[in-house]
């Protein structure tokens, strides 16, 4: 990838602020950087409207000089609050970009288990440095917030576009079902599947549902989401309670429901 | 009234010949559900056989055909230095509506007053609306059916024919001219005296089989009484927020819009997207002030628009009755059940 030095973009006459951008990587799987260069057919678009500083996936050049950082992953090592403290430090805007930078993603997983149980189930007896996993704003101030696992291409350049006008970015509220319905889906409880969507905030175009596969909450919490009642329909439905707080603990976007929840479990069972 | 029948073989000519030229939707089934029993969906039909015409209800109303969940309003290209606007009613021949039951024929009555009859009708749905065929057919009601407490168990108007069931032969009821000249294509006669006996006798064993009732007497009123009760409080614990009540509706039309630039910023769109009275910020006015932040006021403003607002507005209550928002609705909130709670009567 060349983040060329083109001349800043114009619309509708105004010349637009084209910022420094650069795409850094704690603890994950880079797949959320994959899905932007996924999107071939708009890559130079979105070029032409940010200049590319740092981009270990797709450019060889590093530049410290950046106005936003978009960062994945999540943190767990010693070392990446460092370089994440230095971030922040350098950049104006730090964006959580996926799911495991906004809440520890999958990683997170790792935290409901003793750190030598996990390193030697892992690592075996190899020496490996590895910490209880946290979200960027455990460690940093972070402006904002790209959900997702992985992210979806279609809002991240909807993002950047909001951006580069100087519109202010603004989520969906609502939860999953919304786009559900409105993709005319069959709803995987009447088919006898749980699925979080009710509770999961909206904006991946209700992409596992339409792919008749349940919600996981990748996306975190929707607004006012209503979590007990989601148990309720998930007992209700037959579905075993370990069966939610697998759904519930996977991202870490509910943590503070699926603790709640783990007690519960951990007094009953 | 223009009254007739014919023998139950000649529909299929008679789809023949309107699928022949024209788009036709229709009742089919779309897979089963976990308890065995099928799901049905209106959609298009290029043969008889696929129709569906023993359905009970779709799990998502027709509107999906003159009130799209999502829909283009307009869109904006820049060209050499100026710009272009598109406006596009996203339609591009008639639908012909194979198959409606009564409740949706009304709920489409009840649409054209606020969509149609309003200072500014919405061109979007008048031109889908006044290009379509509507061949209503009678039901049998389901446990979950209310539409006769709504008034909407029979249609009066809103179809251009409408079938009923005399085992050997459909009764036909006839309103437009072009439901009389289509008709022309097929075999039918003139009812006699036995047919009328026989469609009395169709209609009063439908009429026994309702099984719920919601009392409609004073509900505005009682409504008004109401407005503090603790009852709201208790369906709003349980209501999940999802908008999917307003979403499987086939009367309700509320729409956000969205406008948005393309990343090459050579392009924009302007988008609609149906939207629900139930969810978090649909009561949010720029500045960011949440007029109902709580989820029991933001249901009960459902019903209040549904029965109180709109019967003050139109003397009939934006509601058909047909059961599909407590059915879909996974914290098992229903009609029935929310307003006998407001009135006080035991759940
Ligand atoms: S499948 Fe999931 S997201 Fe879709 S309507 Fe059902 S619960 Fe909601
Ligand atoms: S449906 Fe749920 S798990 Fe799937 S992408 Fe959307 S938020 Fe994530
Ligand atoms: S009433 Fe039911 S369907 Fe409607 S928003 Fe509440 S939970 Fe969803
Ligand atoms: S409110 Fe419910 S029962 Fe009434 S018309 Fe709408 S979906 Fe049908
Ligand atoms: S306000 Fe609510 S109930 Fe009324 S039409 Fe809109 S979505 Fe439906």
């Amino acid at each position: 990838m060349d983040s060329g030095r083109q001349q800043s973009r114009t619309y509708l006459g105004v010349p637009l602020f084209r910022p420094r951008v650069g795409f850094f990587e704690l603890s994950s799987c880079e797949g959320c950087q994959l899905q932007l260069l996924n999107n071939e057919a708009t890559l130079l678009d979105f070029l032409s409207l940010v200049e590319v500083v740092n981009f270990r996936e797709a450019m060889k050049e590093r530049s410290e000089d950046y106005e936003i950082a978009f960062v994945e992953g999540s943190v767990t090592r010693e070392d990446e609050i460092e370089r994440l403290r230095k971030i922040r430090e350098n950049a104006g805007i730090l964006v959580a970009f996926g799911s495991c930078a906004c809440f520890g993603g999958v990683n997170q997983l790792k935290n409901r288990f003793s750190l030598d149980w996990v390193k030697n189930e892992v690592y075996g007896n190899s020496p490996i440095k590895t910490d209880f996993v946290r979200p960027l704003e455990a460690v940093v101030k972070v402006d904002l917030k790209i959900f997702g696992c992985p992210v979806k291409k279609e809002e991240v350049e909807k993002i950047i576009t909001h951006i580069a006008l100087g519109q202010e970015v603004v989520h969906h509220k609502y939860p999953v079902c919304m786009e559900c319905k409105a993709n005319e889906n069959v709803c995987l409880f009447d088919i006898g599947e749980p699925c979080l969507g009710p509770v999961t905030r909206g904006g991946c175009d209700s992409w596992c549902p339409t792919n008749r596969a349940g919600c996981w909450g990748c996306r975190g919490p929707a607004e006012d989401a209503n979590l007990e009642q989601m148990e309720k329909i998930m007992k209700e439905n037959g579905f075993s309670p370990d069966t939610i707080l697998d759904r519930i603990e996977c991202f870490g976007g509910f943590s503070v429901y699926a603790e709640k929840l783990r007690k519960d479990l951990g007094d009953s069972r | 009234m223009i009254f007739k029948v014919f023998a139950k073989e000649e529909l299929r000519s008679f789809f023949d010949t309107l699928a022949s030229s024209n788009k036709v939707v229709g009742p089919v089934g779309i897979g089963k559900d976990r308890h065995g029993d099928t799901l049905f969906a209106f959609e298009d039909v290029d043969r008889f056989g696929d129709l569906r015409l023993d359905y009970t209800t779709t799990r998502l109303p027709a509107k999906r055909f003159f009130l799209p969940f999502r829909e283009s309003m307009a869109s904006f290209s820049l060209e050499k230095g100026d710009w272009k606007k598109d406006i596009s009613y996203n339609i591009d021949r008639p639908h012909i509506f194979f198959g409606l039951h009564p409740c949706d024929i009304n709920a489409l009555n009840k649409l054209d007053k606020v969509l149609l009859g309003s200072a500014y009708p919405m061109p979007y749905y008048a031109v889908k609306r006044k290009n379509m065929f509507i061949i209503g057919i009678d039901c049998t009601p389901q446990p979950y059916c209310f539409c006769r407490s709504m008034g909407s168990d029979t249609a009066l108007h809103g179809f251009d024919m409408f079938l009923t069931d005399l085992g050997d032969r459909y009764f036909v009821e006839i309103l437009s001219d072009s439901a009389y000249n289509l008709l022309k294509n097929i075999r039918t006669s003139d009812p006699v005296e036995g047919d009328h006996v026989h469609y009395m006798k169709v209609v009063s064993e439908k009429t026994r089989k309702f099984v719920t009732r919601v009392d409609t007497t004073d509900l505005t009123k009682i409504l008004d009484m109401e407005f503090q009760s603790d009852v709201w409080k208790q369906w709003g614990d349980r209501c999940l927020g999802c908008g999917t009540c307003a979403n499987v509706c086939p009367t309700c039309y509320c729409y956000n819009v969205d406008e948005s630039v393309d990343i090459s910023l050579q392009r924009a769109t302007k988008d609609k997207m149906l939207y629900s009275c139930t969810v978090i910020d649909f009561a949010q006015v720029a500045g960011g002030h949440n007029f109902r932040p709580e989820r029991h006021s933001r249901l009960k403003y459902r019903y209040y628009h549904k029965h109180r607002g709109f019967v003050e507005a139109y003397e009939e209550s934006l509601c058909v009755g047909c059961g599909r928002c407590g059915e879909s609705c996974l914290a098992g909130i229903t009609v029935p059940e929310v307003i006998a709670s407001v009135r006080g009567e035991e759940v």
